[in-house]
């Protein structure tokens, strides 16, 4: 009582002071706020967009939780590995250690502590200025940042590239609701192309790997993906794969939990089901053509395409990250596409497309955060053609009639 | 002649207070009121002073966008008050009711007169405010010929009078009513019905009877009317709802202006809901306890639709429901985390209402949040039938695009029909107040 009565009335005093919204973004996050409804309806529904940002980022959570570990235990295995010890990965065993936590948490918390504090400074001066309520968008944001980029990048590189981000790719369109391209996938991008050292090749995967190169105790730091683009014998087994035991960003390499995370925002009804699936479709599909090709004899062993053409079409779901993509990137719902029929088209495109980028660019084999970018801007596109399909027949009841 | 329609997207909102079926009677007002502001879009030109006398079936006011269009006095007496605000708009007009109402000698209508006289005579008896036209969701242009008329013979909507109990008794007014009606057509007059309700209405004359199943807003006139007929572009359709039907029909069959009405009373904090007959203007001080105001919300309507009035404020012409729920005026510590089990959503973000279908929630008017920028996007279709992208319209009303409004199809809405998309919206946006400007901004611009 005490609490709630003495915020009520520091938000009473402070109601018209420049500076209300950042307390109020503190404020509602202890307290849903007394709002009454003013003309509408008198009564609303139990959800409100911090509830459905929350469901993102509670789903989130065990890939973070495993992206720690997995930080530690890749930068060991690879120590073991470069001694000549071939480690078996097994969850009680050599994964859920101390060891892999404390070197996890000590590369993964700083980034996320830097992403969401770095993003939400921005937020709140943006909202201080225009003068609007501090609005949730970067809670996803945030979250998914730390989890799509290598576990050794600086930290300085991280937070040039979320202002860049949350300014260039959210805050110059109006702010959250109104930007085109989704903001976890700008920020990527432009640490893609402005620090690719630090973002591509077969060094930053696992921590140290790349400090240590030319050096007595260097280690391997190359992900599936890119052993498949240079025509290499994959290490890992299919278990492997699907468990998430693999070199990858920090958050992406859990098939499994991925796949969780994706059953539990369907049943809240908070992520899309159909862009999911129709993502998983496209990529498969376009597996499936690649695969066709290389049966035909189109392709042979010397080409470059051979390797990542030649994967059996199912298992692009497990390398990369086509899957979290798929899960957490393409469902944003404000840069999907927004109709039923145009979030099916979306979808397919953007699986589509991710395994074209993904075989024909062996330099970088990930393609899926491009792929994602691309429909992000043509998404309005394909609203736009299955919304006139919708004007057009009202058109055609005219017609109908005066006819 | 009846069709069968079958409504798959919606949302039944159950709470608790529906009015049982006893009927009481109000005590009588010393005042009444009339609102012009509950006639969207009038401009009141007075026709009375203060301290004159009225009958019951005198004009009060006309509307000066349509001269013809007069609205008249529920009861006799002498005007008390004119109450005026900025710019001298009327507020509303005060009547001190006589003991004994007067009636003002309306005359008698005859079935086989034409339709311009049957026009003329629903105009000057203060019947024609009751007949309302889609586009635009206004009172009906007396010049126009609508396509067809559209009456909604069941309601959907959460704690709503129950329309088959208010109108029993008054099947030959309501087909008094439909008959004249018919002759201001080319077209047919619909009603919807719910279906296997062995509803009365369903044995009226002269009408196409549709049964429709399904969710709310399975009862709103708009469903019923995007189901059998949208209006397109150059069109005009009516509507009336059927307390109104009765009202008129008992007008013209006594030649009185009787403003009788049975209304809902409902609600959560109401003791004993229940129905009660009572006059159009009525103090809500003669329907209700004074101490209900305390903590609780006083409604001219239902809960998705109505109005917020007071104590002191009066039924408005339109309304058949009055509904009390309590003020949700109150924080709620992690209201956004906790997991919910006492108020109504639409998904399952450790909201737990879709285990309980059949529960009756206690619901008041707290927001649940703050208003954001639209994000979600999918929410509204699950409860919204209309052939219409709902995202999209409401963007364009914002926008004003005049043009992208009119292909979208905005001549076909009114804004109750965005009242459920409004209610489970997460980003707490006002959908029926954005609807209702862009009405207005196209009628200002077009119509």
């Amino acid at each position: 009582m005490g609490i709630k009565s003495s915020l009520h009335q520091l938000k009473e005093r402070f109601k018209d002071n420049k500076l209300a919204p950042a307390f109020n973004a503190f404020h509602t996050f202890l307290y849903t706020p007394n709002d009454v409804t003013k003309g509408g309806t008198h009564i609303k529904a139990a959800d409100d967009l911090k509830r459905t940002m929350n469901m993102v980022i509670i789903s989130l959570v065990p890939c973070l939780l495993f992206g720690i570990f997995n930080a530690g235990y890749q930068h060991y295995a690879a120590v073991d590995a470069a001694n000549g010890i071939i480690r078996e990965a097994s969850f009680l065993a050599n994964f859920i250690t101390w060891e892999n936590f404390i070197l996890g948490s000590t590369k993964v918390l700083p980034l996320v502590i830097v992403s969401y504090a770095v993003g939400l400074a921005v937020e709140f001066v943006f909202a201080v200025i225009k003068g609007h309520e501090v609005e949730e968008g970067y809670l996803v944001t945030g979250m998914l940042v730390p989890l799509i980029v290598p576990v050794d990048l600086p930290l300085w590189m991280l937070s040039v590239a979320v202002i860049f981000g949350v300014i260039i790719g959210k805050e110059v369109f109006g702010g959250t609701g109104m930007n085109i391209l989704n903001p976890a996938l700008t920020i990527r991008a432009f640490l893609f192309f402005a620090y690719p050292t630090w973002m591509s090749g077969d060094k930053v995967w696992v921590h140290q790997a790349m400090e240590r190169t030319g050096t007595a105790e260097a280690i391997s730091g190359e992900t599936i993906l890119g052993s498949f683009a240079q025509n290499q014998e994959i290490i890992y087994s299919l278990s492997d794969m699907f468990i998430g035991f693999i070199p990858g960003s920090v958050g992406e390499t859990s098939k499994i939990l991925i796949i969780l995370g994706a059953l539990f925002l369907i049943f809240t009804k908070i992520g899309s089901w159909r862009i999911m699936l129709s993502t998983i479709a496209g990529a498969l599909f376009m597996g499936l053509i690649f695969n066709q090709v290389v049966d035909l004899g189109w392709i042979t062993e010397t080409s470059k395409f051979y390797g990542l053409m030649s994967v059996p079409f199912w298992e692009h779901l497990l390398i990369g990250s086509i899957l979290f993509g798929a899960v957490f990137m393409a469902t944003d719902p404000v840069t999907a596409a927004q109709t039923l029929k145009g979030k099916w088209i979306y979808g397919f495109l953007i699986g589509f497309i991710s395994i074209m980028i993904r075989v024909f660019n062996p330099a970088y084999p990930e393609g899926v955060f491009l792929a994602i970018l691309l429909m992000n801007v043509f998404a309005p596109t394909i609203d736009h053609y299955v919304v006139e399909s919708n004007i057009k027949s009202r058109l055609n009841r005219i017609k109908l009639k005066t006819s | 002649m009846s069709k069968d329609i079958i409504v798959k997207k919606g949302l039944n909102i159950n709470l608790v207070g529906d009015a049982i079926k006893t009927l009481d009677i109000s005590k009588s007002s010393k005042y009444y009121s009339v609102y012009p502001d509950d006639f969207h879009g009038v401009y009141p030109k007075l026709t009375i002073k203060a301290d004159e006398k009225v009958k019951a079936g005198d004009v009060l006011f006309y509307d000066k966008n349509n001269e013809k269009v007069k609205f008249v006095s529920p009861v006799s007496g002498k005007i008390n008050e004119i109450q005026r605000g900025e710019r001298r708009k009327v507020i509303s007009i005060k009547i001190e009711a006589d003991k004994e109402i007067e009636y003002k000698n309306l005359g008698k209508l005859d079935v086989k007169d034409d339709k311009n006289k049957i026009i003329d005579y629903l105009l000057n008896a203060g019947l024609w405010p009751f007949i309302k036209q889609r586009p635009y969701d206004v009172i009906a242009d007396p010049n126009m010929s609508p396509k067809s008329i559209f009456i909604s013979g069941f309601s959907s909507a959460p704690l709503s009078a129950d329309l088959d109990y208010i109108s029993k008794g008054s099947e030959e007014k309501i087909q008094i009513a439909i008959d004249l009606l018919s002759k201001l057509t080319e077209g047919e007059i619909h009603m919807s019905v719910r279906k296997n309700s062995d509803s009365i209405l369903s044995d009226l004359k002269n009408i196409t009877i549709h049964n429709v199943s399904g969710p709310h807003p399975a009862g709103n006139v708009g469903t019923l009317i995007n189901k059998v007929s949208p209006v397109n572009k150059g069109e005009v359709v009516w509507t009336i709802s059927l307390q109104d039907l009765i009202l008129i029909g008992s007008v013209v069959e006594s030649g009185k202006f009787s403003a009788e009405r049975i209304i809902a009373l409902v609600g959560s904090s109401i003791d004993n809901p229940r129905y009660i007959k009572t006059l159009i203007g009525s103090g809500m001080s003669t329907i209700l306890d004074k101490g209900i105001q305390d903590g609780n919300r006083i409604i001219s309507g239902n809960v998705l639709t109505g109005k917020q009035t007071s104590i002191k404020g009066h039924l408005d012409y339109y309304s058949n429901t009055i509904t009390v729920i309590p003020e949700g005026n109150d924080y709620d510590l992690f209201g956004w985390t906790r997991p919910i089990f006492d108020k109504i959503s639409t998904s399952r973000a450790l909201t737990f209402s879709w285990l309980m279908p059949n529960k009756k929630f206690d619901l008041n008017t707290n927001t649940n949040g703050e208003h954001r920028a639209f994000v979600v996007t999918g929410s509204y279709e699950e409860v919204f039938p209309l052939d219409i992208f709902p995202m999209r319209i409401l963007k364009a009303c914002m926008y004003k695009d005049l043009d992208e409004m009119e292909a979208l199809g905005m001549y076909e809405v009114a804004p109750e029909d965005f009242a459920l998309t409004e209610f489970v919206c997460v980003s707490k946006q006002p959908h029926q107040d954005i609807i209702r400007k862009g009405l207005d901004l196209m009628k200002k611009e077009l119509g």
